[in-house]
């Protein structure tokens, strides 16, 4: 048998009083595609930081092709092979893609790069053209900038970071088939992600890590997803149900127009939409389509130019600002958690006043005073209801996890009781037992009568919570159409738009439709009964 | 007369351009230094001492590239290394420059400079019309021209500039790549204190071979202002320079000939048309967007 292309022994690294990984011990051979899971916070990232050299362990060795090796910055890591896909891509958006591709690649002269990125994101089936300016592109082809500019090191060593949380079934289906591309030419990956039934698809082994420690080593195939599940979490994941609803819309939309407010953003063109008491819509959708600019108008962030756009519990309110219309019975839980969800520097009852200090609900006084002993109390009571796990109210946003910190924003706005609520990826980034709790609680919230609209890029999750699901593509709604007639084709379709962004090229290898053969197919379910009007 | 005029508006216009190229420079590296103003004056003072003491107006040029890297390197150790907060350091910069060159200047107030010479180019200054305007001047004209085109083509032709706009652009990111984002911005602050000072320099040794208390007048502002009016282009700069220098020299014609307005509104008029020109060329949005250094003024701070 062949040596190891990379052995680990016994890492372990501190941060505080946090053992992030403690004494993690792993071999990866060439050729193999090797799934890294793990909840949020179980040392994935800590792990991989310092395999790339981004961080340094405490303890524990590091043996690549049986030789011990010391990683001690990015730059070693490159030249030993290793390279890496970011989550959130280190890309530079005001630069094109060959700049970007140059950046990458200190020790490959420039002249000619433009043509042998062109090449090899041919070979592999990644379009990509090298004068054009990252700032314009979708995020698939951002990506695929990422991987071709990691494929021009000619690695060894792939590592993945949740790649494909941001893309249509079809270029996942196109990434998988790079990827096992990369596997026939001996390349080892190591994949991260929380979508399971992937690494089933994929990786033909598992390494599951939790609390920082490697838990089990198994073969993803041979267990179904609920077990990976389970093994991450260390206890079963409660599953998700939904019931049947009832019409008269929460929200309705009608002939929503909005010019793009800043460079690189989406105009909205023709919005329709209905919430309906006790119902979840979904918007599906690739991000950079007017998700963000749909949830700015929704949630009033940005007022409408017709006060009727927007109609709230049957009050035009597109002219009213966000307080407003909390006030009379929406909630809003936009997509940036830090920044715009929550303050990351202030603690959890002062981040619990920030969306509702304007609430005739017992945290403001009169004459602007704040009652903190109130905020505190309202804290804790979502803390508790939803399994934050955090230190106590006076923690501050930005030490929580993600997951966490994104259970704390949505509670905050539940404890509310909103009558509607519009969520934006409420899940991004969240692992999966989380990610459950927060489904429950939003179906909970539907079923207790209330409208609840969910903009996600997660397909798996709207098929799961959602009860109609329409698709924003190129600042343009789909009609919405009852979850159970829709299949991921026929919304991934929708998702690519009208007009592919990109031509495809020689031999993609792919094997599902491609979405470049010419306009799609029509809308899958029967759309009329939408724009009928309630009543 | 006409050449007079033109001759006189490029040495206006030359200190400024010099200085605002090296903040472009120290700009597109994601580093706000707000002592521009200081590092002038500090090398205006250091150029004059050194023509008096030794009588060679290029030592004098090349000691007062020195206080300027000296001056920003104090500035690099401090906002960079220290990631103290870029904005009041680099006002602390300019303070402390005026008053060291006060200090230093004390005894060579009314005293006669030490004059550089201008040169002329070999057959091209016989040239009609353009011949003495643009090939018979002083050296650090001809300096000035050169750093635009060198500024230009570094930025956006070379590895090395593009290198330096990643760290200013998205430093998280470069680092990831692996580059050394402080040694870079160093090295770029570093440049922006070398032409502070030889800007400096042109004005004790050029525009008005004397000292005076506070003899840079804000020059060095104007030059920040103008970094950012022309969007961080070298080429943008350089027509904003000039634009100065030919408003300066209207003026002071108009002032002359005197024309029927408050001469406090004519000294102001070079800075208002400076900063409404440039405030029309930055209306392109995506233009000012695409070039402006996405992370100015944060420090970078790399976690281990």
């Amino acid at each position: 048998m062949t040596p190891p292309l990379l052995e680990i022994r016994n890492l372990t690294k501190t941060f505080g009083s946090l053992k992030a990984n403690d004494s993690i011990s792993l071999t990866l051979g060439e050729g193999e595609i090797v799934a890294l899971l793990g909840e949020n916070g179980a040392g994935k990232s800590t792990l991989v930081k310092m395999l790339f050299g981004a961080l340094q362990p405490d303890s524990g060795d590091i043996l690549w092709r049986d030789k011990e090796t010391v990683i001690s910055e990015p730059a070693v890591a490159r030249r030993l092979g290793i390279s890496m896909v970011h989550q959130h891509f280190s890309l530079f958006e005001a630069f094109t893609v060959e700049e970007n591709i140059a950046l990458g690649l200190p020790d490959m002269p420039r002249a000619g790069l433009a043509e042998k990125a062109r090449t090899l994101s041919a070979e592999y089936g990644l379009p990509l053209d090298p004068g054009a300016l990252v700032a314009d592109l979708s995020v698939g082809e951002r990506q695929r900038i990422e991987i071709v500019r990691c494929l021009l090191q000619n690695p060894t060593l792939v590592i993945m970071d949740e790649p494909t949380s941001v893309l249509t079934p079809q270029e996942v289906e196109r990434l998988f088939g790079t990827l096992r591309k990369l596997k026939a030419e001996g390349r080892t990956v190591v994949y991260i992600s929380h979508k399971l039934e992937e690494v089933r698809a994929l990786c033909e082994r598992a390494v599951i890590l939790r609390h920082g420690k490697v838990v089990e080593t198994c073969i993803p195939a041979e267990r179904t997803a609920a077990e990976l599940a389970s093994a991450m979490v260390g206890g079963a994941i409660a599953n998700v149900g939904r019931t049947k609803r009832t019409p008269t819309p929460v929200l309705a939309v009608r002939g929503l127009d909005q010019p793009a407010a800043t460079t690189f953003g989406t105009s909205l063109s023709d919005i329709n939409l209905d919430v309906r008491p006790g119902e979840v819509v979904g918007i599906a959708g690739i991000a950079g389509n007017g998700q963000s600019e749909l949830f700015a108008m929704l949630s009033g962030e940005e007022l409408a130019a017709k006060a009727d756009a927007v109609t709230l519990l049957g009050e035009p309110v597109g002219r009213i600002g966000i307080d407003g219309r909390r006030r009379r019975g929406a909630a809003f839980v936009p997509e940036e958690r830090l920044g715009h969800g929550a303050v990351p520097p202030f603690d959890l009852s002062d981040n619990a006043l920030v969306s509702r200090h304007r609430m005739s609900d017992g945290t403001a006084a009169p004459l602007g005073f704040l009652r903190h002993g109130a905020a505190r109390r309202l804290a804790a009571r979502v803390i508790k209801a939803m399994d934050v796990r955090a230190q106590g109210t006076h923690s501050t946003a930005g030490s929580l996890s993600g997951g966490n910190l994104q259970k704390f924003v949505v509670g905050r706005e539940l404890d509310a009781k909103p009558k509607l609520l519009i969520v934006d990826q409420p899940t991004w980034g969240v692992d999966a037992g989380a990610a459950a709790n927060i489904r429950q609680h939003l179906i909970d919230l539907a079923e207790s009568g209330a409208g609840v609209l969910v903009i996600s890029q997660d397909l798996d999750e709207l098929f799961e919570i959602a009860d109609r699901i329409a698709v924003i593509a190129a600042g343009r709604l789909s009609p919405a159409a009852p979850a159970d007639t829709l299949t991921r084709e026929a919304i991934g379709l929708l998702m690519a738009g009208p007009a592919p962004s990109s031509p495809p090229s020689a031999s993609p290898p792919s094997t599902s439709p491609t979405h470049a053969a010419g306009p799609p197919s029509p809308p899958p379910a029967s759309p009329a009964a939408e724009h009928s009007h309630a009543h | 007369m006409i050449e007079a005029i033109l001759i006189s508006v490029i040495i206006a216009a030359t200190p400024i351009l010099i200085a605002a190229l090296g903040e472009v420079v120290a700009e597109r590296s994601g580093v706000l230094n707000l002592g521009v103003e200081g590092m002038m004056i500090v090398g205006a003072v250091t150029a004059f001492a050194t023509a008096q003491i030794t009588g060679s107006p290029y030592l004098a040029i090349l000691t007062a590239a020195l206080a300027g890297v000296a001056m920003a390197g104090l500035f690099a150790i401090l906002a960079i290394w220290l990631a103290t907060n870029q904005v009041a350091t680099g006002l602390a910069l300019t303070l402390f420059g005026l008053g060291v060159a006060s200090l230093a200047g004390e005894s060579f107030v009314g005293r006669p400079g030490v004059k550089l010479g201008d040169i002329a180019v070999p057959y091209l200054s016989d040239l009609p019309y353009v011949g003495t305007v643009l090939f018979a001047q002083s050296p650090l004209f001809y300096l000035s021209i050169a750093l635009t085109v060198g500024v230009t083509v570094f930025l956006f032709r070379t590895r090395a500039g593009l290198r330096l706009r990643s760290v200013g652009d998205q430093p998280v990111a470069a680092h990831a790549l692996g580059l050394k984002v402080n040694r870079i911005r160093t090295l770029a602050v570093l440049f922006g204190g070398l032409c502070a000072g030889i800007a400096g320099a042109q004005l004790t040794l050029v525009y008005t071979p004397q000292w005076i208390d506070g003899l840079s007048a804000g020059r060095g502002w104007i030059a920040l202002a103008l970094v950012v009016f022309a969007s961080w282009r070298p080429t943008r700069v350089l027509a904003g320079a000039y634009l100065f220098g030919a408003v300066t020299i209207a003026q002071f014609h108009a002032q002359a000939f005197g024309v029927d307005i408050p001469s406090q509104f004519l000294s102001a008029l070079p800075y208002l048309a400076t900063i409404l020109v440039l405030v029309i060329f930055a209306s392109n949005r995506r233009f000012t967007m695409v070039n402006t250094p996405a992370a100015l003024g944060r420090p970078f701070v790399p976690d281990r």
